[in-house]
């Protein structure tokens, strides 16, 4: 077995037993992303040199007999919208094309300080807006387990990067699903930590009040220790809580025999695809079997939250996407005067979806339509929240499948946002509410007779502060089907091998 | 056209920097002056990713202000974004507070009792600044831009539509800015932009229930400037009502060199600014044992200082008033008066030789050129009768240039007052010797020429004798 194929946990206690060393495991992942990385175009930028160096440097510790960190020399890709100091930070748009970084993200810095080798800057959506990583100015992202497939969005690459196996772990940012959606189409594992709980300094912010920076792992083990290094309270980001980090790698066996798991029925009514839905109903009957208590429950505001999501993510994201007005960095246009050079530079630079979206939000916001808009969407948050909150007094965590389809085929929702935004039907209450949850693949579906299987995945949500049951139950479920699951993974890796390399496509529009 | 049919009414708001070391929303410096983009990071200079930190010490001083100008304290108040592209705005909206200020309801009190009240006190941050290669940055061939500014605390003040006169605005903007410097708040310089302000200014006919359709001025660099550009905004107003024309709602720029006000812009098409609660930052929520901390440790305000120095120590309100121009002078003269100094004189000799070698020499109040101690002793000296008043004025210069002690001064240079009636016998003697007309006409009765006898013993002591003495004795040796 190669490295990479031996899963975070195991590189790193191998690698702190000195039976590998950091350099040995990333050029392992190095040379199974040169094989793949042809074929899926997960990264817009790989950083080998920077790699090999922060490699060399936990190795140098680990010889010194100090101590690496938890991490240990695991590579970590990032999403393009994650400051990395003295790297580009792109956000997959032209308009920050060449754009150094000249700071570190909190959770870069946690990340590095706990041990952690960044491989690259994976690709996503433009400034996180879409479900399927098309809308990118640098390419779209092929799904591993169907090239002709997207991996979701908008954290695509990340997600594909991991189930590709061309790096162990990376993060993603969620502000309506952009991190679970995409762990769901390929079948990996997704965290959206609470809102709070993961600082949001250096991540490019999308809509403020719902992004939030997570991990995508092969195992629910992985994503926890990823949490447990980057959580916590940071003095530059005053939304972050106070509340100390439990240790979530060591709370991951605890019972879950008891647990009352509430599936609500409004987000059954959602589910588009049978074998998403047959697979959830078996998902279903393991975790009952586990000793969990599943009941239907009703989360009644469901049917607005795509609405509300949809005007409250896009006026903040028509606020924090002002900046890029040429003026101080990024691109500028040329042009005659100050008017002309903010409309060429920002017409030029955002692609068309990252337009709509300015424009859905700045016409939310105008005098005379904010009441009608922004402050009803507020207030009905504050509705979709309190729903939440009565279903939690009655169960510990609650249960769906995390998308309603499995993966699509590129192209084939580009030009339908209203489709396109389906995709996040099941996972934007989860941001609107701002609690945690996880989505751990649980099946598959063969949406076209003659295709491969493809992934979907469960999504487990829980109370605010509370990713220590989340994972726990996570833990459990995959334990039940990992006898299945994983070689499945493996076969797909295998078979990626073989592939013919595949064209990067930009879309037109973009 | 009689002036006096028509009522003035004014509204201003008003910017002050509050004096914190670090700006709003991040760590960098807020000193003025220094060379240009040095005091930024990626918070202030809006780069992705970037995240504001409300500034606690910054919230500490606008609840200083908001209680200096008996403003009611919100104990929840929220910060909201204002959107609107500029090159010196780098994230393209301002953090500030719309919906929900810090504080409202205060007022300033002018001297005549009328109140003037303040609407609310809210805090927000400042743009950078545009250097335009031309007028503005429509015509300029390039524009710079320095970012030291960006972020830097500001509190708007916003009165109601009270002042009714170009006088009682300035009156206002002292009284705030002697207040807000009391309460050690903010520098409130205009001259460096501590200090800014832009008026509303309406005109109606006396009894009129609406009020006239307002204009804004801004580019008022001065109180000079503010209370002539209103004198100026009164009468073209005015005029334009009593000529039945209408009077356009609109933004107008001061020519301070031309002395008048040009418009800017009309503000029919007012711009939006798309308002919004800021996600990044959640609420400012105080509690009374902060507000009560703050209100303890509040410095003495003018008005109370003028109180006691008026009730008190029994200073006229005139002088009272001229000492609270400066919390630094305050001090210096509190100090006075603590170290054994009447206060009379001490204010005498502060409002008169002391300011007018400050004057004269551009020096502000923290740098007054002479320590408490010094003067109290000089006083002392005057007091005992070692020296005159007149020669003291001497010593003083002398003690602001060298920083010496008065004692010091007056032994090197031999400055005693001679009483002594020895030495001072002598010099009446020859004065009376060598001036044997004015001695007769003393005689015959003409009183008035002994000044001119003291005068020459005087001036023959090189100013040193007693001229109390001298008096006496010439008087003794002429008729006896």
């Amino acid at each position: 077995m190669e490295i990479w194929e031996l899963g975070a946990k195991n590189i790193r206690e191998q690698v702190l037993r000195k039976e590998i060393s950091a350099q040995e495991v990333l050029d392992s992942f190095l040379a199974r992303t040169a094989e793949v990385e042809p074929k899926i175009h997960a990264y817009i930028e790989l950083i080998e040199p920077q790699a090999r160096l922060d490699a060399a440097r936990v190795d140098a510790l680990i010889m010194r007999g100090e101590d690496p960190g938890p991490l240990a020399g695991l590579p970590v890709a990032l999403k393009d919208n994650l400051n990395l100091k003295g790297v580009q930070c792109t956000c997959a748009s032209r308009i920050l094309e060449g754009y150094i970084s000249p700071y570190d993200a909190t959770a870069v810095k946690k990340l590095r300080k706990a041990g952690a080798v960044f491989t690259g800057k994976t690709n996503c959506d433009e400034f996180a807006m879409g479900s399927s990583t098309e809308n990118s100015a640098f390419g779209v992202t092929r799904n591993p387990w169907d090239l002709q497939r997207v991996p979701g969005g908008s954290s695509g690459g990340s997600a594909a990067a991991v189930a590709a196996g061309m790096a162990p772990l990376s993060l993603g940012s969620d502000t309506g699903g952009s991190i679970r959606q995409p762990a769901s189409f390929t079948g990996v594992c997704g965290l959206k930590p609470t809102y709070g709980r993961v600082s949001r300094y250096g991540l490019v912010a999308f809509g403020s009040s719902l992004d939030q920076i997570g991990p995508f792992g092969n195992s629910v083990w992985d994503c926890a220790l990823a949490l447990e290094a980057i959580a916590g309270e940071d003095p530059r980001d005053g939304t972050t809580s106070k509340r100390p980090v439990p240790r979530y790698t060591e709370g991951l066996k605890r019972p879950v025999k008891g647990l009352v798991a509430g599936v609500p029925r409004e987000m059954m009514e959602l589910v588009t695809d049978p074998g998403v839905r047959r697979e959830f109903e078996r998902a279903l009957k393991i975790i009952s079997d586990l000793g969990v208590t599943v009941v239907e429950t009703s989360l009644p505001t469901t049917e607005y939250c795509l609405d509300v999501y949809y005007i409250i993510a896009p006026s903040e994201a028509s606020s924090n996407l002002a900046r890029f007005d040429g003026v101080r960095y990024g691109r500028r246009a040329k042009a005659r005067d100050l008017d002309e050079m903010y409309y060429e530079t920002r017409g030029q630079g955002f692609g068309i979806e990252v337009q709509r979206r300015i424009m859905l939000g700045t016409f939310a916001l105008s005098a005379g339509y904010y009441d009608a808009y922004y402050l009803r969407a507020a207030r009905i948050r504050t509705l979709v929240r309190r729903d939440f909150d009565k279903a939690f007094a009655a169960h510990d965590v609650l249960l769906s499948p995390t998308a309603p389809m499995v993966a699509f085929k590129i192209g084939e929702r580009v030009d339908d946002p209203l489709a396109m935004y389906a995709a996040d039907v099941l996972t934007v209450p989860v941001n609107l509410a701002g609690i945690p949850a996880l989505s751990v693949p649980c099946g598959f579906s063969r949406p076209d007779e003659s295709g491969p299987e493809l992934p979907c995945g469960l999504q487990i949500m829980g109370k605010p502060y509370d990713e220590e049951t989340v994972l726990a139950l996570g833990y459990a479920f995959e334990e039940a089907c990992s006898d299945w699951f994983v070689p499945k993974t493996a076969a797909m890796r295998k078979s990626l091998s073989s592939q013919e390399e595949c064209e990067v496509v930009v879309r037109d529009t973009i | 056209m009689s002036e006096t049919q028509y009522e003035l009414n004014v509204g201003l708001e008003v910017h002050v920097e509050l004096a914190t070391a670090s700006k709003m929303f991040c760590r960098c410096k807020t000193k003025f002056g220094d060379p240009p983009n040095t005091n930024v990071c990626p918070v202030c200079m809006g780069l992705p990713g970037a995240l504001p930190v409300a500034n606690e010490e910054a919230v500490r001083l606008g609840v200083m202000a908001a209680l200096a100008l008996n403003c009611r304290v919100n104990l929840s108040s929220r910060f909201d974004r204002k959107n609107y592209f500029y090159p010196d705005l780098p994230k393209a909206y301002q953090i500030s507070q719309f919906e929900e200020p810090l504080a409202v309801s205060g007022y300033v009190e002018l001297a005549s009792g009328k109140r003037i009240r303040i609407r609310r006190l809210h805090l927000e941050e400042d743009a950078g600044k545009s250097m335009h290669a031309g007028d503005d940055i429509t015509t300029a061939s390039y524009s710079l831009l320095d970012y030291n500014r960006s972020g830097v605390p500001l509190a708007e003040i916003v009165s109601e539509p009270d002042i009714s006169s170009p006088e009682e605005a300035r009156e206002y903007l002292e009284k705030m800015q002697r207040t807000l410097r009391f309460a050690g708040v903010s520098d409130v310089k205009m001259e460096e932009g501590s200090m800014r302000v832009d008026c509303n200014v309406s005109v109606r006919r006396k009894g009129e229930a609406q009020m006239g359709v307002p204009v804004e001025l801004k580019n008022l660099s001065s109180f000079r400037a503010v209370t002539r550009a209103l004198a100026y905004e009164y009468d073209r107003q005015s005029r334009l009502i009593e000529q039945g024309k209408r009077i356009a709602r609109e933004t107008r720029h001061w020519d301070e060199d031309k002395g008048v006000t040009v418009s800017l812009r009309a503000k029919e098409s007012s711009q939006d600014y798309r308002y919004f609660p800021d996600p990044d930052l959640p609420r400012l929520e105080l509690d009374e044992a902060f507000i009560e901390s703050v209100q303890r440790a509040m410095p003495r305000l003018p008005n109370q200082v003028v109180d006691f120095y008026v009730n008190v120590l029994g200073l006229p309100k005139y002088d009272a008033e001229v000492l609270t121009v400066d919390p630094n002078l305050v001090k210096f003269f509190d100090r006075c008066v603590e170290l054994g100094g009447e206060p009379k004189p001490v204010s005498n000799w502060l409002m008169g030789d002391i300011m007018a070698y400050m004057n004269a020499k551009g020096l502000s109040y923290d740098t007054i050129p002479v320590t408490p101690e010094n003067l109290v002793a000089m006083l002392g000296l005057i007091k005992d009768g070692v020296i005159s008043g007149k020669i003291a004025k001497d010593v003083l210069i002398k003690m602001f240039e060298t920083g010496k002690a008065p004692g010091d001064i007056v032994k090197e240079e031999g400055l005693e007052q001679v009483s002594d009636d020895a030495s001072l016998s002598v010099i009446v003697d020859s004065v009376i010797a060598a001036n044997p007309e004015v001695v007769a006409q003393f005689k015959a009765g003409k009183d008035k020429v002994l000044g001119f006898l003291v005068g020459q013993v005087m001036k023959a002591s090189k100013g040193r004798a007693n001229p109390a003495k001298v008096n006496i004795m010439l008087r003794e040796k002429i008729l006896s």
